[in-house]
């Protein structure tokens, strides 16, 4: 019995499909307890599903490598879904023009404080280079954080886990510093989140706000721009 | 809808492309995501189908999010080893990069509205 269950499993777990239905599962089971807990930012559904998974993969032995061939799926479509951003941006576009001045000169000071405060940070608690490389682009989107990283000469894996912690982080305690500051302008409070948090905060603004998640996909791109722009300029400055 | 799903690859494909012309720093989906843009602007209005299937894939945003998160398996032991400071520093910056982005954005908007920039 034990032998049939065991060969079933490797047979499973070679294939796919186990872990991209994992995947999935992990998901939706994140999704519903959010929900439920009254889309409470601080849980958050990405989080759930990460410590779910890592468990159920920690637990089988299997490697991440394994796991990928099936989550590649879903991890493939973050490309189409980054264009997809420029649906929100249009819907908003008259408000977007009306404060586009803002919005710029907003994008390059978000930029070089969020690289710079981590920078700072971490620099502070001594972390190694590598630690220290990787977490500066923590605040751009995966795909251009892991190239921006790659050619400062960083852990790209590393700093791909590092965005995904720092959006989860943005997107958990982001709305909570907005309220003790009293920010009701839903524009800015998205764009903040957008800045800080990228595809994580922006996934987050969008269930609360269609004002809140247009500014925060459009700071998410322009943070991105400008970050991959400055942060390999400033880095030949200082060091 | 393959129809839409065509178009969403095809503007990232654009953009991959544009990217190994040019050598800019700059990730493909992104200015994947400025061609279709554009494209909207010069059309003037978002295809029905465009909006369904776009508008579908943004709503599960976070989902995509996950198999990179899960990545942190590979990097526990670095992580263990610095955890002090990679915490303070990740949330010690989204603090300080959410809160200081949004008052200059305000205070930026104020600041135009005050000087009759449009």
């Amino acid at each position: 019995m034990d032998g049939n269950f065991t060969d079933i499993w490797v047979y499973l777990s070679a294939s796919p499909l186990l872990h991209l239905f994992l995947t999935l599962l992990a998901y939706l089971g994140g999704q519903k307890l959010y929900e439920r807990l009254g889309m409470h930012p601080l849980v958050n559904p990405v989080l759930l599903a990460v410590i779910v998974l890592v468990g159920i993969l920690t637990v089988t032995r299997t490697p991440y490598l394994v796991y990928f061939e099936g989550a590649q799926f879903v991890h493939f479509l973050l490309g189409p879904a980054t264009v997809a951003l420029a649906l929100p941006l249009y819907r908003q576009v008259a408000r977007v023009r009306k404060s586009l001045v803002s919005i710029l000169f907003s994008v390059i000071f978000g930029s070089v404080l969020a690289t710079g405060s981590a920078l700072a940070i971490a620099w502070a608690f001594d972390v190694s280079e590598a630690t220290l490389i990787s977490i500066a682009p923590k605040s751009v989107t995966t795909p251009v954080a892991m190239g921006i990283s790659e050619k400062l000469g960083g852990l790209p894996s590393l700093t791909a886990v590092f965005v995904i912690l720092t959006g989860i982080i943005g997107a958990m305690i982001g709305p909570l510093v907005l309220n003790i500051l009293r920010i009701k302008d839903w524009s800015a409070r998205g764009f903040a989140i957008g800045v800080a948090a990228h595809g994580i905060g922006t996934a987050r603004a969008m269930q609360v706000s269609e004002v809140a998640g247009a500014f925060s996909g459009l700071a998410m791109g322009l943070n991105a721009l400008a970050t991959a722009i400055l942060l390999p300029l400033l880095w030949q400055f200082f060091f | 809808m393959i129809g839409a799903i065509t178009l969403l690859l095809g503007c990232q494909l654009l953009g991959e492309l544009f990217i190994a012309a040019t050598g800019l720093p700059l990730p493909g989906p992104v200015v994947g995501m400025v061609i279709l843009f554009t494209g909207l602007l010069i059309r003037g209005g978002i295809p029905e189908t465009v909006a369904k299937v776009s508008d579908t894939l943004l709503r599960n945003l976070s989902l995509l999010f996950i198999p990179a998160g899960v990545g942190v398996m590979l990097h526990l032991s670095l992580i263990e080893r610095e955890w002090v400071g990679v915490t303070v520093a990740l949330i010690g910056s989204s603090a300080i990069t959410v809160a200081l982005t949004a008052l200059v954005m305000v205070g930026l908007k104020k600041l135009s509205r005050a000087g009759g920039e449009e």
